[in-house]
């Protein structure tokens, strides 16, 4: 049957077009518009071209906080995905466990992020601190504040601790909604344990996968709230990651130029990643 | 309204006029030939017109970046690159 196409359907989305240009489109072009000038305050600029791309790209400091945060994000995601599913699948689906597991599952994420640095920070002293403390009691060598080796670790365990409900949640929800009729099906065919997780769960629950996926490489590529409190992008360098380093330059040393620059590489790095995540996992969901 | 503020300047202006230019040409392209022209080209994916604007200007922006930090400023020759590029995502892509 032929489709029917009418365009008029698009007005419907004009509200939301004015709504993005105002909150992302004009910023974004202020950005780029400050990235080709120089600035010494009172509104005044200078043309300065490309120079500002040239002298970001050729900076160690920002490769090696990029690289800093592909390795954070390659971490989160393989950790909070299995370990997410995993949660998911082994809650309850039905009985008064489902309420309090969901609100369990929903309270860090209600805590701010400030907040959870200002945890972590004070759940990791060694002075102070039930993490370090007991660490320390138990003669492990643990200190966030001085070895970046331990800085990470801290930094790590907070983001999952903070955001691994969140693919559990989505887990969670794709997973009920899966019809009694598959595991019925399974149950007369046999199926093992990983049987139906491989071939009913994980197809069913690829479309959530896809979001948790997108939303946590997005947010731990973009994380800088919960480290600049906990570490404050040390000890050193070691975990100044590229919104870190991004707000040093701008706010810190007000070179608004470079860090427009910055900004905008940054951007289009998200914006790449997250295309790449999104068409393989929809090109694999349309063959699935 | 006053935009000073916004620092706009000539380049940065010429460069959101073209793109909103290539915005509004894709808009009237669809309503000429509404549904996006789908097909699956050399990556082996679906893709309709739409996708291969963005793929066309994500790369560009990645080509203009990459001869900046591998051959200088003169950002020309990478223009003409990208609008090569350009051509050849909606030929085959």
């Amino acid at each position: 049957m032929e489709k029917t196409w009418n365009n008029k359907a698009w007005f419907m989305v004009l509200p939301v077009l004015l709504l993005v240009a105002f909150s992302a489109v004009i910023p974004l072009m202020t950005v780029v518009n400050y990235s080709v000038q120089d600035t010494f305050g009172n509104n005044v600029f200078f043309w300065n071209g490309s120079d500002w791309y040239t002298e970001i790209l050729g900076s160690d400091r920002f490769w090696l906080s990029m690289v800093r945060n592909l390795i954070f994000s390659a971490i989160i995601l393989v950790i909070e995905i299995p370990l997410g599913i995993f949660i998911a699948l082994n809650m309850p689906k039905k009985g008064w466990g489902v309420p309090v597991c969901l609100v369990l599952m929903a309270l860090p994420l209600l805590i701010p992020w400030n907040v959870v640095g200002t945890i972590w920070q004070v759940f990791g002293r060694i002075d102070i601190g039930l993490l370090g403390y007991t660490l320390s009691a138990l003669g492990i060598d643990y200190n966030y504040v001085n070895d970046p080796t331990d800085a990470w670790v801290t930094v790590i365990l907070m983001d999952v601790w903070h955001w691994t409900s969140l693919v559990v949640l989505l887990c969670y929800a794709g997973l009920v909604s899966i019809p009694d009729a598959y595991y019925q099906a399974a149950k007369i065919d046999g199926a093992s344990r990983w049987a139906i997780f491989r071939y009913i769960q994980l197809p069913k629950m690829n479309r959530v996968l896809l979001i948790a996926v997108l939303l946590r490489f997005m947010d731990s590529f973009m994380i800088y709230t919960e480290p600049f409190v906990v570490t404050g992008g040390g000890p050193g360098n070691s975990t100044t990651f590229m919104s870190i380093d991004l707000v040093k330059i701008a706010v810190g040393q007000f070179d608004l130029g470079p860090a427009a620059a910055m900004s905008i590489i940054y951007f289009l790095i998200v914006l790449l990643l997250s295309w790449v995540f999104y068409t393989v996992m929809t090109t694999v969901d349309a063959e699935g | 309204m006053n935009l000073t503020w916004m620092a706009w300047t000539l380049p940065t202006a010429l460069f959101f006029i073209t793109i909103l230019v290539l915005l509004c040409g894709m808009a009237a392209w669809e309503y000429a030939s509404p549904g996006g022209n789908p097909r699956v080209g050399i990556l082996r994916f679906e893709t309709t017109r739409g996708d291969r604007l963005f793929v066309s200007l994500l790369g560009s922006a990645f080509i203009h970046l990459a001869w900046l930090g591998l051959v200088g400023p003169n950002l020309w020759w990478a223009l003409a690159l990208s609008v090569v590029y350009a051509v050849g995502v909606f030929r085959y892509v």
